[in-house]
């Protein structure tokens, strides 16, 4: 669905110094795969993330989306941030409705997809609550609705569950993955919890740091659906150590 | 529970018991002292003197009002317009940002008398008075505020392939009204005092006329009157730009998660 070909991101400092964030990569991604992507901090999984999303475009290289170039135009995506990024004057619906709003879609169409996503992450009786009423794992949860609403054959996911404390985040991991199981999309999903990286992925990417590069691409064959009791599997453990030592190999 | 009755003895009663005892202290000061009532006239003779004066006040304090709420009005009306366009447009920016700092740098108080010159004496003189005075911290703020605007939220619009205006109404203007109406309580106090140095400079209405007036009179109670009445409008104005704060956007105002 996804095909990124020798693509290489550059930055460049205000002194003129040429900054590698992405050194040459290429890859493809399945219709309704589920990729996460795992590396130390620094080491450009949001600058691929937004490759991807054709908010940053590449020095070189090209992206095609279905077999067509991306050429600077975004294409139909969900994105979630690392922090819920609502709009603190709107309230749960309508933080959810905005990208119908934006694309200029007919909200009435739209308001009983909303309500089932509402219910789906669980905040039923949340609809009219503001977003300062909610706590940040509820918020992260209309969040993750809001980059649903319109229905997006991709989600990317820049450590959306990063800021939350580790209940939490396992819970909305397999929230996540019910969701995904519901109606199938092609998700990247970046993050630097190992663990978590293995738990929802059908493939992992591994990223080292300085240049930023893929390392390595590890199939899962776990079954699905995954439960937290996998995580003390052989199979499990072992996928754990490969990843922590291609990251740890290069960042020492 | 049990802290409840304090804390709101604490929160109303205390400054309302400080403001009394400090207004009784100096009553008694000068009754104790034999303080000339020139010199500095004791709370209840302030009052004496400006009820006398009651039937004069209320037109001398619309005539300021007005001036005021002109000033602060057209001060947002100029204000906002130009950090909108200097938000958008580096150019703008690039070139409209030194000519401001210069500007900013002159005590404005000391173009007083150029719009006297220009405009002539009376409320419309004092109105563009205040209105320079007070436009400056509408444009740092409302430009602050638009671009303070959340970069994960820009990417967001972008993803969705936001038009300009749709970004503007929806995300960037609303993001920036709390910083707008921060602008709008210093722009109001600004120009409560442009508006009172228009009067010193030249009028003949309102209520820094009055001060002016009593002084050379040497009737010292009422400019304390007036001061009183000055203080009213500046407390009164500024009340209002935040009960328009809390209408319009209550989820700032609220307390927030952690």
């Amino acid at each position: 669905m996804i095909r990124l070909e020798q693509v290489a991101k550059e930055y460049r400092t205000r002194s003129g110094e040429r900054i590698v964030a992405i050194e040459t990569v290429t890859f493809d991604v399945e219709q309704d795969e589920f990729i996460t992507v795992v590396g130390p901090s620094g080491c450009g999984k949001s600058t691929l993330l937004k490759l991807v999303g054709a908010l940053v475009a590449p020095s070189s290289g090209r992206i095609l989306l279905r077999g067509r170039p991306l050429d600077g135009h975004s294409p139909d995506v969900g994105i979630v941030f690392q922090s819920p990024v609502l709009l603190p004057w709107r309230s749960v619906i309508d933080n959810i409705m905005f990208p119908i709003e934006i694309l200029r879609r007919p909200t009435r169409k739209y308001l009983p997809e909303a309500e089932r996503l509402i219910a789906l992450v669980g905040l039923k009786g949340f609809e009219r609550a503001m977003p300062y009423e909610l706590s940040g794992g509820m918020q992260q949860r209309v969040a993750i609705c809001r980059a649903l609403i319109h229905d997006p054959p991709l989600l990317l996911m820049d450590e959306p569950f990063g800021a939350l404390d580790a209940m939490t985040r396992e819970e909305l991991g397999f929230e996540l993955l019910r969701v995904w199981n519901e109606r199938k999309k092609t998700v990247m999903f970046v993050t630097h919890s190992i663990p978590e990286a293995i738990l929802l992925a059908d493939r992992v990417f591994v990223m080292t740091a300085r240049p930023g590069r893929i390392v390595a691409t590890i199939a899962i064959k776990l079954p699905r659906p995954r439960s937290v009791v996998m995580e003390s599997t052989p199979e499990f453990i072992q996928y754990a150590e490969t990843i922590r030592n291609l990251v740890g190999r290069r960042t020492g | 529970m049990t802290g409840r009755p304090l804390a709101w003895t604490r929160e109303y009663l205390l400054p309302v018991v400080a403001i009394m005892g400090l207004v009784l202290a100096w009553e008694f000061l000068c009754w104790l002292a034999r303080i000339p009532v020139w010199l500095l006239p004791a709370p209840s003779a302030i009052v004496e003197e400006t009820w006398k004066w009651r039937d004069l006040l209320p037109g001398h304090f619309l005539v300021t009002s007005y001036e005021v709420f002109g000033g602060f009005a057209l001060s947002v009306l100029v204000g906002v317009p130009i950090a909108i366009a200097i938000v958008y447009s580096i150019s703008l920016k690039r070139m409209a940002y030194p000519i401001l700092l210069v500007f900013q740098s002159v005590p404005k108080v000391a173009l007083a008398p150029l719009f006297l010159i220009w405009i002539g004496y009376g409320a419309t003189s004092n109105i563009a008075i205040a209105t320079i005075v007070a436009f400056f911290p509408m444009v740092v703020n409302t430009a602050t505020g638009l671009e303070s605007v959340e970069p994960n939220l820009l990417d967001l619009t972008r993803s969705l392939r936001a038009g300009v205006l749709q970004v503007f109404w929806k995300v960037r203007l609303p993001w920036a009204l709390p910083h707008v109406f921060s602008g709008m309580k210093v722009a109001m106090s600004l120009a409560v005092v442009g508006a009172v140095v228009g009067e010193f400079v030249g009028s003949d209405k309102g209520l820094g006329f009055l001060i002016l007036t009593a002084s050379s009179n040497m009737n010292t109670a009422m400019v304390f009157g007036v001061m009183a009445v000055l203080a009213a409008l500046g407390i009164l104005s500024f009340w209002l730009v935040c009960l328009a704060e809390y209408l319009v956007c209550p989820w700032y105002l609220r307390p927030k998660e952690e």
